[in-house]
Parts: structure tokens; C-alpha cells; sequence
């Protein structure tokens, strides 16, 4: 059983506030494998973003990592002084953000940017980083890179955009890629290249990737793991096959079925009645209670006192007392609202 | 109106509010001054515009703790015999008058400019913004003159006496204006192309109906604070041309003229007569300014 | 008012933006004249009670078309012919009284509620802008059914929009639109900007809300999946035309044309059925230099020289709908199915 690349453990960020202390991620805990792309998926509000911007440590004040532990390579990387996680990052982790029009300084040319970040993390010559830049270009599918290499972000085109963010967050070849929404402002048929791109290079390269987005579309096409989060916590972590096709929390469940696909011919989709909770008020026991359809199945009114953990359910792991042993003999998970 | 307030004092500005001892201290100080000056008839210890209180024999008596001071003048008399404090308070109620009024005119005058240039755009919106530039290009203090001179020679001089507050009042607005044209301009600008005013004219209002009812009530937030510190200038404003000589007639002495008259008594010894209306006018646009600088701030939802 | 079954009609529309830099610029810097052609020539119609969705990416004119459909744009050139009346001829109180029978949803709940105002004064907004009920009592009676309508309370009335989540106020927005008793609707990405759950909320509601009022709807979206669910007839913009037009069930069923059958295999596949896909060439052109000809030619596995110089018609197709390809009508094209 190889290391994890990266181990998160308990981890819990939180927002202090007049109002009292907000949290926004409450105590999770996944591993990446190397080589491997986790999805982490989940509405607005649900804290995905904050994992990944606490994994890359560019988690904006006031909030900070309340407790638990990041490790990469089994190094703990969450509580590194500055100049030590600023070498962590670029070399070993990499960035992908959703924007590539804010990505990009528009004052310096695009070469320039890449051949920085090589130079800054890499032992190489000035000659050999603009090579490398050239070659980095080539792989995104940016034609003529020798010349474009010399242009200015404003120069390219939203797609070509992300591609060049996509070099450079490969450029020091790191072992992760942190992507936040890489997809999402843009068109649909640009989305299905750069997701077919970046799954590619990253089996090159041997990079991990993980993926943060709302959009289930594109983690069926790219991940093998995805991990569904709800409130700041996983609802349900697990290879992405099972998960889409064999949700086992109730959460999923609806998430699926609220998905409507070029094909199904439903009169309804599946309504998930309210709206996720907002820090202020999030319910107490299992987040999701207010809004389940099942959870009178588990007797004692367990799920609005006990917060359930990861429990194995099926092929995946599910927080949901409905696959706790005592309960699961009484109701199996339905699964007539699931998508397939 | 409960509710409103309710949700107020629940707010990030009323927390801002409390935590800022400076602020607090500002506001008292301002509030202290504004009550001062509008009760001035009935809280001065004297009146000095009664000629039948007023002994010439008390002029020039020095400030209570000095030597030879009379303690029922606390800070002294001026050349006629007037209690300073006296004429302070009344003198704050003409300057505040004066500063207050005309930064309402100017906010009528260049709200409305700023949001129909906005709104409307093309020619229009051209010629208002052109004639605010060329307004900026003189300073506020030569317009507000301009305006007054004009007014004198027009009207002459014992007729203008009787007016010459509210030709005052419409010299400062006039100077003022650009600011708040510009600042809702830009605002208005942004607001236009949202959904809301889209949604508007696809309901099928009148422009007219959009600007003041949708529009309006969404562009006037910058410009408190630009009103709060607009009133510090305009006092100035005024002060500077009543010290000129040009501003009130001096049978009613703002601040301004207060410190005019106290000036030639200056290199004689007696200065309290000029010092003490001074004070009075720093520390009341002192107090505004500050309080319009943290209205800015905790108006400001990036700095929250 | 007629009595036919067309309710909308766009007759060879087309609307154009002058986004040249200004004149001064212009001569210094000897630049031309920039037109952006945002719609050239669109011609559709809508049946009463049907739901058209026109769907394309982003620069293909359907947000411009949305709001030339609704007066916010004037045409420059072509008609817009609402139940047989043309929209440019009428004008004052003729124009007010059609008016109420449209409204509009916008993209952005946070945007399209005055922030300013309460709830039940943005509901009421189109109701007393045509006068239709001036009894105090009876408007408030009105709001209140409306909110419930969407599903939600009439003590929401009271509240400012920034009291409420995106979805709910998309339910606002709606219930604004229905204030007036309209009989079309046009949705510019109403759930774009909404989660996956709500967005199920919102689709359902507005189905259900259709089937009870027997609206039609114009739906423009730029997600596939959305627009089969909840389409009769889906149009395919691209760069300002109308590529193609046909029943939901054919369009994604046997895409005829080269950009619907690109934008099929674009779209993620949820179901991994792991189906051959043409991988999507290049990028959608800056719409102020469009190609000659068929504006989809350069990207296009089946162009021709015809192609590059004559810009193809929407033409009748046997197995339902229009499409407009040299490539179909030559039959050039191996009929392919989706999967």
C-alpha cells in the first residue's frame, strides 16, 4: 500500500465573526493517492473551495485552520512557516483557478510567467526555462508556441487562457494539482478539450489532481474518486462509478436525480425541497436531517442528535445512520430516485 | 420605521460606531456644537444683538481666568462689549445654516444632473459633464465670489443685505455640485445595466419612473459621505468669504466675520477675540470631518 | 388578437452594435469601423403553449435575440410579429396594453431584484404599472397568491431581497413575471447561476406553472441537458444564426447538423457510456470578424468551397425541423445517431 500523496485529517476551518465562530469545514478527512484524480463535489456554501484553498495554504483571513492536519508525502505541510509552504507551492503543488482572465497577469508576457515559475523552482538555466516553457505550450495544444510564448495574456482566447494557466500550473512539475471550477467560465465545447487535456497530461506526468466543482459532468469524465460535501462536511466519498450510479447517501441520492440528462425523458426531476443551511445555522446531528426524506427510517431520532461519520455503505462510504449496522437491516437505501 | 431601526443598531455600521472611541468623541463634539448653535437664542448666556444689554464699558475684558476677567464672560468681550461665548453660539447658528443648506442644495443640484447624464447619456450626458469640468477648473472659492458679485452689483447693496444669506447659500451649492453629479453618474452608469432596471423597461416604464424610483434610491449611498464632508468645506467656504469681507452682512456674523473683526485686535493684545471663534470653527469642521471619514469607511463593504 | 396557433414570429431579424472606437481614435490610429453583427437574420416562430429554447454558446446572439424579442433592442432589421401584431408598428397605450401580455426572468437572481425594494412592491411592480388593480386590499390579496404560486409565503412580501437565497429569489423574479397574467414568458438562463438542487426546484416549478396558466415559453440556455428536459422544440445559434431548429427528441436524437452534433458530444457524459466522441476543433471566432459564407466552415469536417463563399438557408428537413448545411442538403453527411 504506497504513502498517500496527500493525507487531510480532521480538518476544520473556521470563520471567526461578530457573530460568533463560523464553520465553514468540520472536521473531514480524505487521502489522494499518487497518480490519482479526487473529485470534491457539492453546492455552493459547501465548503469545497476552503479545502482546497487550505490544502494550497492560501486561505484568506479571517479564516484559518482550526485543527487537523494536511500531509503531503507524509510531511505536515498545514502549519509550515511562510517562506517554507511558498517553496511547497509551484514546486509540489499546483493551482488551477476558475477565472483564467484573473489568473494571468496582464502586464507580463506569457513566457515570462512560466519561465519565472520555473526558474523560482527548478535549478535550471534561462535557455533551458524558456525551452521548457516551449514544450509546456506545445503539450496544452497552444499552436506555435515559439511565438506565442512571447505574447500577452489579453492575446489569447478564453480557452487558450486556461490551457497557458494549465502550463503554468504544471511548470515545476508538481506532484498536485489543486483545480478549483477549471471549467466552469467556459463554453461547452471548450470545457470537453481542456477536460480531455488536463486528464491527459496529468497521466503523463504522473500528477494528481484535485478537482473541485459543482459540476457532476465533468467529474464523471475525469475523476476516479469523488467525494460529495455537504455543509462543510463529506456526505459521501467513493469511486466515482459507484457514487453516480449507485449513490448510497440520501443527499446523493437527490443530487443525482436533481440532474437532468440530454436523453432521460422525466416529467420531474428530483426536488430536494429548502436550501443547504448557512453557517449561522447549521442543524445539529447530521446537516442534512431537516431536508431527508429517510430520516424516520432510523429509529430513536438518531440523525438530529448524532452526527454520523464515514460509514461503509455498498462499494463507497456514506455519513448516513442508515448504514449503520443497527439500522440497516430495517431499510436498505432505496435507490428508486437514483439516476440511471 | 421600528424595524428599520432595529435592523440599524443589529448592524456592522452602529458596531463600527460603538468600537471607535475617537468617532464617538467626534460625534459628541459635533453634537455638542450643533445643539449650541441651534438653541443659541435661548442657551447663550447673553444676548449680543440686544443693544440694550450690551455696555460698552465691558469691551475688551479678558477671558474668566485671566486677569481682570469677569466671571459672567466667560470668554471675555469684544470691541462693543459683546460676550464672545455669546456671539460664538450665535455666529455657529448662521455658519451652520449656511454650510448645512447649501450642501443640500448642492446634493439636489448635482443628484439630479448625475443621474439624468447617467441614465439618459449620449448629448446630454455630454454637455452636464463637459460643463462640470469646466466648472472644476476654477476653484470653488472664485465661483462662490463670482456668483456674489454678481449678485451685488445686480441688486445693490441695501437690497442684497436682506438676501445675502441665501445668495450665499446658492454660491456655495453652485461651487459644490460637480462632486455629487459625478460620483451618481458613475453610479448610476453601473446600476443601468443591471437586470432590475432591464426588467423595468420590459414591465414598460417611463425613464423618467426608472431614474428617480429604481435607480435613484441605489446611487445615493457614496454620496452621504461626500455630504458630511462637503459641509466641513462649505463652513469653511463660508467663513473664508465673511473673513473676506464678502460673505454675511454684519448684522448677522457668522464665524467667519467673527474672526475678521477679532483680527484687528490681534497685535493689540486683545486675542481672545479672535482666537476663541477660531477654536470654535476648527473643532466643529474638525469633529464633521472625522465623523465623515468613518462613515466612509464603515460604509465601505471591502473593509468589513 | 388571433386565434392562430403561431404566438410569436421573427422574421429575418437581425441586430447590430457599433462598437467602434470613438471617431477621434478612429482617425488617429486609422482604424475602421467595428460593427458587431450580435444577430444576423434569424427567422422562428413559437406555437402557443409550447416551450422553444434557443441554445448556442457564448457570442452566438441568443441573450441579444432574447432581448430584441422583448423591446429592450430595437431591430435593425426584420420584424417581431407578437400574435400577429408587428412590435415596431405600435406605440403609447397600444404598445402598453402588449406589453403586459410578456415578461421577462433574468439570468441573475442578484441582479434583477432592486435591492431597494420590498418583495411585494417588486411583485406588484407590473400590476400597477398597467393599472390593473388599484384596491389597496385586493393588490395585497393579489401578491399574496402569487407568492405562494412559487412557493413562497405571503409574509415574504415584507422582506428586502437580500433576505433570501439565489433560488428564492428566481421564484421572485417569476412571480414578478406572472404578476400581469402574461401568456409568454421569456427565460434568459434562468438557473444558470443556481445550484444543481435548486435548479431542479426551478425547472419543476416552471413546468408546473406552464401546465396550470398555459404559458409558452422562449428558454434560452447554453446547458444541453436543461434544454431536453425541458424543451418542445430546441434552435441551435451559432456566431448570430440559426442553425438549426427542430423537436427536442430529433435534435438530440439525429443532430443533423456538424455544430449540434459537436455541442452533443461536448456534453459530459454522466451515464459513462463511454460513446465515441468527435472531438471538438478549435474555438467559437470573434463575432466582429465573422468567417464569409457558413460561419461554422472553419471549424467544419465537412466543408466545402461552397461552404466558404454562400451562406446556407434554414431548409425543410424530411425527418422534422430545419437546418441550415450545404453539407445536409447535399447529403454529404453519414447519418449518425447519438448514442
Amino acid at each position: 500500500m504506497t504513502t498517500p500523496l496527500l493525507q487531510v485529517k480532521n480538518l476544520r476551518i473556521e470563520f471567526p465573526s461578530r457573530r460568533g465562530t463560523l464553520v465553514a469545514v468540520d472536521d473531514i478527512s480524505f487521502e489522494i493517492a499518487p497518480g490519482e484524480v479526487l473529485g470534491v463535489v457539492g453546492e455552493s456554501g459547501a465548503g469545497k473551495s476552503l479545502t482546497g484553498a487550505a490544502v494550497i495554504g492560501l486561505l484568506e483571513p479571517p479564516g484559518r485552520i482550526a485543527s487537523g492536519e494536511i500531509l503531503l508525502n507524509g510531511r505536515r505541510i498545514d502549519n509550515l512557516p511562510f517562506e517554507e509552504m511558498r517553496k511547497v507551492r509551484g514546486r509540489e503543488i499546483g493551482a488551477i483557478f476558475q477565472d483564467p482572465l484573473t489568473s494571468l497577469n496582464p502586464l507580463y508576457t506569457v513566457g515570462r510567467q512560466i519561465t519565472e515559475t520555473i526558474e523560482t523552482h527548478l535549478n535550471v538555466s534561462k535557455a533551458e526555462a524558456r525551452d521548457r516553457a516551449i514544450k509546456l505550450l506545445t503539450e496544452t495544444g497552444i499552436p506555435a508556441a515559439e511565438k506565442r510564448i512571447d505574447h500577452y495574456p489579453h492575446q489569447f482566447s478564453g480557452g487558450m487562457r486556461q490551457r497557458v494557466v494549465i502550463s503554468l500550473a504544471l511548470a515545476a512539475q508538481p506532484k498536485l494539482i489543486i483545480a478549483d471550477e477549471p471549467t466552469t467560465a467556459l463554453d461547452v465545447s471548450i470545457q470537453a478539450q481542456i477536460i480531455t487535456l488536463l486528464k491527459k497530461l496529468c497521466r503523463e506526468h504522473g500528477t494528481s489532481i484535485m478537482l473541485v466543482t459543482h459540476d457532476m459532468g465533468v467529474i464523471a469524465e475525469t475523476a476516479d474518486r469523488v467525494a460529495v460535501m455537504y455543509a462543510g462536511r463529506i456526505a459521501e466519498i467513493g469511486p466515482v462509478s459507484e457514487v453516480i450510479h449507485n449513490p448510497q447517501h440520501p443527499y446523493t441520492i437527490g443530487l443525482m436525480g436533481a440532474i437532468p440528462s440530454v436523453g432521460d425523458e422525466v416529467e420531474r426531476l428530483t426536488q430536494i425541497d429548502g436550501a443547504m443551511p448557512r453557517l449561522t445555522a447549521i442543524p445539529s446531528g447530521c446537516a442534512f436531517n431537516p431536508r431527508c426524506t429517510r430520516v424516520n427510517d432510523v429509529p430513536d431520532g438518531r440523525c438530529t442528535r448524532e452526527r454520523p461519520s464515514l460509514l461503509p455503505a455498498g462499494k463507497t462510504q456514506a455519513a448516513c445512520w442508515l448504514h449503520d449496522k443497527n439500522t440497516a437491516s430495517v431499510a436498505g437505501v432505496s435507490k428508486e430516485t437514483s439516476h440511471v | 420605521m421600528q424595524d428599520t431601526m432595529k435592523r440599524f443598531f443589529d448592524g456592522d455600521v452602529w458596531w463600527s460606531f460603538k468600537h471607535n472611541p475617537l468617532v464617538i468623541a467626534a460625534a459628541i463634539t459635533a453634537l455638542i456644537c450643533v445643539l449650541g448653535a441651534a438653541f443659541a437664542p435661548w442657551l447663550s448666556p447673553h444676548n449680543p444683538f440686544d443693544l440694550k444689554t450690551i455696555n460698552l464699558l465691558d469691551a475688551f475684558t479678558p477671558p474668566a481666568w485671566v486677569t481682570n476677567g469677569k466671571s459672567q464672560f466667560v470668554l471675555g468681550t469684544d470691541d462693543q462689549g459683546r460676550d464672545v461665548l455669546s456671539t460664538i453660539m450665535h455666529g455657529s447658528r448662521i455658519t451652520l445654516l449656511v454650510g448645512i443648506c447649501a450642501v443640500m442644495l448642492s446634493m439636489l443640484i448635482g443628484i439630479t444632473l448625475g443621474l439624468v447624464s447617467g441614465y439618459i447619456g449620449g448629448k446630454l450626458d455630454a454637455f452636464i459633464m463637459r460643463v462640470a469640468d469646466i466648472q472644476l477648473s476654477f476653484p470653488a472659492i472664485l465661483i462662490a465670489l463670482l456668483i456674489d458679485g454678481v449678485a451685488r452689483v445686480a441688486v445693490g447693496k441695501e437690497y442684497h443685505d436682506q438676501i445675502a444669506v441665501y445668495v450665499l447659500i446658492f454660491a456655495i451649492a453652485a461651487s459644490g455640485w460637480v462632486q455629487y453629479a459625478r460620483t451618481v453618474r458613475g453610479s448610476t452608469l453601473v446600476e443601468r445595466n443591471k437586470e432590475y432596471v432591464q426588467a423595468a423597461r420590459v414591465i414598460g416604464r417611463s425613464p423618467l419612473a426608472i431614474m428617480f424610483s429604481h435607480v435613484l434610491p441605489n446611487v445615493t449611498g457614496p454620496v452621504l459621505v461626500l455630504a458630511t464632508l462637503h459641509v466641513g468645506t462649505a463652513i469653511l467656504t463660508e467663513a473664508t468669504l465673511s473673513f473676506l469681507g464678502v460673505g454675511v452682512p454684519p448684522t448677522q456674523p457668522s464665524l467667519g466675520t467673527l474672526i475678521r473683526i477679532g483680527n484687528d485686535f490681534l497685535f493689540s493684545g486683545e486675542w481672545w477675540i479672535t482666537v476663541f471663534p477660531g477654536i470654535a470653527l476648527v473643532v466643529l469642521v474638525l469633529s464633521i470631518n472625522l465623523l465623515g471619514d468613518w462613515l466612509r469607511d464603515a460604509l465601505n463593504p471591502k473593509l468589513r | 388578437m388571433s386565434d392562430s396557433k403561431i404566438l410569436l414570429e421573427v422574421r429575418d431579424v437581425a441586430r447590430e452594435f457599433d462598437v467602434s472606437k470613438p471617431w477621434l481614435n478612429r482617425m488617429i490610429e486609422g482604424q475602421p469601423e467595428q460593427i458587431l453583427k450580435a444577430v444576423d437574420g434569424i427567422s422562428f416562430t413559437i406555437n402557443r403553449g409550447e416551450t422553444l429554447s434557443l441554445v448556442g454558446e457564448s457570442g452566438c446572439g441568443k441573450s441579444t435575440m432574447a432581448r430584441v424579442i422583448c423591446g429592450l433592442y430595437k431591430p435593425s432589421r426584420g420584424e417581431v410579429i407578437f400574435d400577429g401584431v408587428d412590435m415596431a408598428k405600435v406605440h403609447g397605450a397600444e404598445l402598453q396594453n402588449l406589453r403586459k401580455r410578456f415578461q421577462m426572468i433574468f439570468q441573475d437572481p442578484y441582479a434583477s431584484l432592486n435591492p431597494r425594494w420590498r418583495v411585494g412592491k417588486i411583485v406588484a411592480e407590473p400590476i400597477l404599472s398597467h393599472n390593473l388593480i388599484t384596491d389597496p386590499a385586493a393588490l395585497k390579496k393579489r401578491v399574496d397568491e402569487l407568492l405562494t404560486q412559487v412557493g413562497l409565503s405571503p409574509l415574504d412580501a415584507e422582506k428586502f431581497p437580500h433576505e433570501f437565497s439565489g433560488g428564492q429569489r428566481q421564484r421572485i423574479s417569476i412571480a414578478r413575471a406572472l404578476s400581469s397574467n402574461p401568456e409568454f414568458l421569456v427565460c434568459d438562463e434562468p438557473t444558470s447561476a443556481l445550484d444543481v438542487s435548486v435548479q431542479a426546484q426551478i425547472l419543476n416549478l416552471m413546468k408546473d406553472l406552464q401546465r396550470k396558466f398555459g404559458l409558452t415559453y422562449l428558454f434560452i440556455s447554453h446547458n444541453l441537458a436543461v434544454v431536453s428536459h425541458i424543451s418542445t422544440r430546441v434552435g441551435v445559434m451559432y456566431l448570430g444564426r440559426l442553425v438549426e431548429v427542430a423537436e427536442t427528441k430529433r435534435i438530440f436524437q439525429r443532430p443533423l447538423h456538424p455544430y449540434t452534433q459537436m455541442l452533443q458530444s461536448a456534453i459530459p457524459d454522466l451515464k459513462m457510456t463511454g460513446k465515441q466522441r468527435t472531438p471538438v476543433a478549435g474555438e467559437v471566432p470573434n463575432p466582429l470578424d465573422p468567417p464569409t459564407g457558413c460561419a461554422f466552415h472553419p471549424r467544419c469536417p465537412y466543408a466545402n468551397e461552397r461552404c466558404k463563399v454562400e451562406r446556407p438557408s434554414l431548409i425543410e428537413h424530411p425527418d422534422g425541423g430545419q437546418v441550415a448545411c450545404h453539407a445536409v442538403e447535399e447529403k454529404r453527411i453519414p447519418i449518425r445517431l447519438a448514442a
